[in-house]
């Protein structure tokens, strides 16, 4: 049982939540996740670990509600407990031991490009951060960023930072030169516009794959994902990998499996009834 | 007076087909009592030694025929952990029931039944086989995985007085028995009775903990005096095929977690849905596979196929379970193998493109190999095909540990008292053995608890280990 200690909104659909789990927060390093199991019942689901505090003895979870579990997770408070929380999952990052590092953030992209940055700070690499949002409300993780090294917003609106796609961004402070390595998480299409864009400048690309995954371990084959043309289950042989030789069209089309079921999940707990049966 | 064998009352297979309550409904009191008395209690019992924990069959039935179910109950339970389980899980044709002399002439001891029956009964009445646990010795045992070796070992290292903490990485202990077997073959309510009898026992069980990840062994090394691995086998083996990354192919082990662990036959009552299909084919011959068949047809395939590429004759899986899918309506593909996995254009499958096979010289295994007929192709039209072809070691806990010693496949080696190279830290259950059977991991652990806990008699004081 994790007792939720603090959460807060981030932008209008990503909350925070810090959570108790003392041993995670001890041990996690950056580019691992945790299996979230919110109740009996619920689904198991894949989060990152953004941030810890071991002295609290406290992980953050910053969660976008796309579907059922997600808006269950955002909808508890302070005080009320998740049921199971195992970790930490995951390879960790390779990190570069110097040098200059891009962190390109797109979306909740950006809670789990966090702790890569941090944890490259910690090494004394220079760390540059493109973040961005539809608009200045949707970009997180800004403050917390900041404070590992340079920051470049950009939004779609242009409301806050610079007008644009983080790409477009990138592609400036890649052309200029001096990168030794990008990480990039975000939604798939922006993964793949980044890895596009540092492919022939031969810069080397990690990115952070998301597919969806039962129980974090290897034992399913659900999360399996193709990288070099093999075969790699990403939640014990990533999620990280060379964006280089990442299938996106792969990773995005399995993504795609439970569409149906989810707007049906969606759908009953929009209405309040959860009755509907499938046979 | 001659008696014959006892039938075990089922489920009309049309009915059971389309829920999940239990195949098999057990034996009543009286027809429980009658087979028992059906045992010869022959000096040299041959059933003993046929079965792999080598539980005392003679002396429970004998028991059992007199009508002392306490003591039958009591005699079984010294053997055997988890009896309600193997009664329903263990491929009795190939161990016990086959060595019977009543099968010399005409049909074997119901030996399995009984058990089930014994099993369940003392489940009903645990007063009057209560769990003798003896003065606490001060020493800390950390069990890792709980299956049913993990929980065997647990059980069996409480009992003597250890302080015993199990280490799950899922929501739930049990391992397969939760996550694999389906309800309609072993109730989960049996696996959570047997649970709670060893965490009365002073048994600690902490979930959602991966060795390996949340604690490395080293660490419980330097925690516990010693450590029992019984992680399984839990890695699936892909047919490694074109197509099989399109939508609508699962592992059996995803597949069967998904309904069986995380119930997705209730969706959207409960949240993890999983592809239904109309025609689903399952590919495979063991247990694996025809608890993924059936279950397909439960949760609603109109029409589910088993594609397997020998005969009925070498399917590894129990002839019962065999039996009962043939009776549910399963269609059977044998001497076939798949080749492709065939999906549209927005790459949901099709189906499975297969050819046919010729069976040829024995293999290593004994067993004939199966040869493809040139030109044989076919494809069998599916929307979901559920891959069930083995399991291997998940190297997950052990990369971790680079110290220990495994073999070419990855599977921890021990000495044969179950103990790895690393002092005090033993293995057992299918992360020794590769995927076996619940009985061969029941017994390493009841043979690994007995040298731990010799082994616990003169092993160093926590903290002064030099590892
Ligand atoms: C290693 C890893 C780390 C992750 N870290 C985070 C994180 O820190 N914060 C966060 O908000 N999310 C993270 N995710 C994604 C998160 O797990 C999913 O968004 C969540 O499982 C969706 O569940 P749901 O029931 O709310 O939505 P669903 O109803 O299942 O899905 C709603 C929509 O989201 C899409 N979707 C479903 N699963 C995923 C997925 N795995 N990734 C992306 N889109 C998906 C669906 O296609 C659908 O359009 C991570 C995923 C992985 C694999
Ligand atoms: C669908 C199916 C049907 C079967 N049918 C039969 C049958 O009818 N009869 C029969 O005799 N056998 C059957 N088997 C085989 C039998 O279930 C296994 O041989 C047996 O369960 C092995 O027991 P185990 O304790 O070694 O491992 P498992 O039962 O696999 O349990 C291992 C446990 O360890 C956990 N774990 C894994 N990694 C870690 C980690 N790093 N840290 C902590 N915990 C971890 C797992 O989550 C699991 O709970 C079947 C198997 C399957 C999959
Ligand atoms: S989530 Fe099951 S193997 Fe990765």
């Amino acid at each position: 049982m994790h007792e939720i200690i603090a959460k807060q909104g981030l932008s209008p659909n990503v909350t925070r939540l810090d959570v108790k789990a003392p041993r995670l927060a001890k041990i996690r390093q950056a580019g691992q996740f945790v299996i979230v199991h919110r109740a009996e019942g619920a689904e198991r689901i894949p989060l990152t670990i953004a941030d810890a505090d071991p002295e609290k003895g406290t992980i953050a979870l910053v969660i976008q509600a796309v579907g059922k579990s997600t808006r269950d997770l955002v909808a508890m408070e302070p005080g009320e407990f998740i049921t199971g929380i195992a970790g930490p999952l995951g390879k960790p990052t390779e990190l570069i031991e110097k040098g200059r590092a891009l962190c390109v953030g797109g979306g909740v992209g950006t809670a789990v490009v966090h702790p890569i940055a941090q944890g490259l700070h910690r090494q004394g690499v220079s760390v540059h951060s493109i973040i961005g949002g539809r608009s200045k409300e949707w970009v997180i993780f800004e403050q917390e960023l900041r404070q590992l090294g340079e920051v470049t917003v950009c939004t779609d609106d242009g409301s806050h930072g610079r007008k644009g796609f983080v790409t477009e961004a990138a592609k400036e402070l890649l052309s200029a030169g001096g990168i030794d390595i990008v990480y990039a998480v975000g939604p798939v299409p922006m993964m793949r516009a980044v890895v596009n864009l540092t492919r022939p400048m031969g810069v080397h690309t990690i990115v952070s794959l998301n597919p969806v995954m039962v129980d974090g371990t290897g034992m399913c084959g659900g999360c399996r994902v193709t990288v070099d043309n093999q075969t790699f289950f990403a939640c014990v042989d990533g999620p990280e990998f060379d964006g280089h030789l990442v299938d996106f069209e792969g990773l995005m089309d399995r993504l795609g499996t439970y569409r149906e079921f989810e707007q049906r999940a969606t759908h009953a707990c929009e209405s309040g009834q959860c009755k509907v049966g499938l046979h | 007076m001659k008696i014959d064998r006892q039938k075990m009352s089922e489920q009309d297979p049309l009915q059971r087909s389309t829920n999940f309550g239990e195949v098999n409904l057990g034996l009543q009191e009286k027809v429980a009592l009658l087979e028992a008395e059906r045992c010869l209690q022959c000096r040299d019992p041959k059933c003993v030694s046929g079965c792999p924990v080598m539980v005392n069959i003679p002396q429970f039935l004998e028991l059992l025929s007199e009508g002392n179910l306490a003591a039958a109950a009591q005699s079984l339970l010294n053997d055997n952990a988890l009896p309600s389980v193997t009664g329903r899980v263990c491929p009795q044709e190939t161990q016990c029931e086959i060595e019977c002399i009543r099968g010399n002439k005409g049909l074997p001891v119901a030996v399995g039944y009984l058990e089930r029956f014994v099993g369940d009964w003392a489940r009903g009445n645990r007063e009057q086989v209560p769990m003798q646990v003896a003065a606490p010795t001060g020493r800390k045992v950390a069990v890792a995985g709980a299956g049913p070796g993990g929980l065997t070992a647990a059980g069996e290292l409480a009992r003597r007085g250890h302080d015993v903490t199990i280490f799950e990485a899922l929501h739930k202990p049990g391992g397969v028995l939760v996550y694999g077997i389906p309800e309609f073959r072993l109730p989960k309510a049996i696996v959570e009775d047997e649970v709670a009898r060893l965490q009365q026992a002073g048994v600690k069980i902490v979930c959602n903990t991966v060795i390996g990840r949340t604690y490395t062994i080293q660490e419980l090394r330097e925690q516990f005096d010693a450590v029992f691995i019984a992680n399984g086998a839990g890695l699936p083996v892909f047919m490694n095929v074109p197509g099989e990354n399109f939508k609508g192919v699962y592992s059996a082990n995803e597949y069967l977690t998904r309904v069986n662990l995380m119930s997705a036959y209730q969706f959207p009552q409960a949240d993890t849905p999983v592809l239904v299909g109309r025609r689903v084919a399952t590919v495979g011959g063991g247990n694996v596979a025809m608890d993924a068949a059936r279950t397909a047809k439960r949760i609603g395939a109109e029409a589910s196929i088993i594609v397997y590429r020998r005969t009925r004759k070498e399917m590894p899986a129990r002839a019962e379970e065999i039996h009962h899918a043939e009776q549910e309506g399963i269609d059977f593909e044998f001497l076939v193998a798949p080749v492709e996995v065939i999906g549209d254009e927005k790459r949901w499958v099709t189906g499975l493109k297969c050819v046919r096979m010729q069976l040829g010289a024995p293999d290593a295994s004994g067993r004939a190999r199966p040869e493809i007929i040139p030109g044989s192709e076919f494809v069998i039209p599916c929307d979901v095909v559920v891959v069930s072809i083995g399991t291997r070691a998940n190297p997950l806990l052990t990369a971790t540990c680079p110290e220990m010693k495994l073999n070419k496949w990855g599977n921890i080696v021990v000495d044969e008292n179950g103990m790895t190279n690393l002092p005090g830290v033993f293995a057992g259950g299918d992360i020794v053995r590769g995927a076996a059977t619940v009985i061969l991991a029941m017994g390493d652990g009841k043979r690994a608890a007995a040298a731990m806990d010799e082994y616990l008699k003169t092993a160093p004081p926590l903290g002064s280990q030099t590892v």
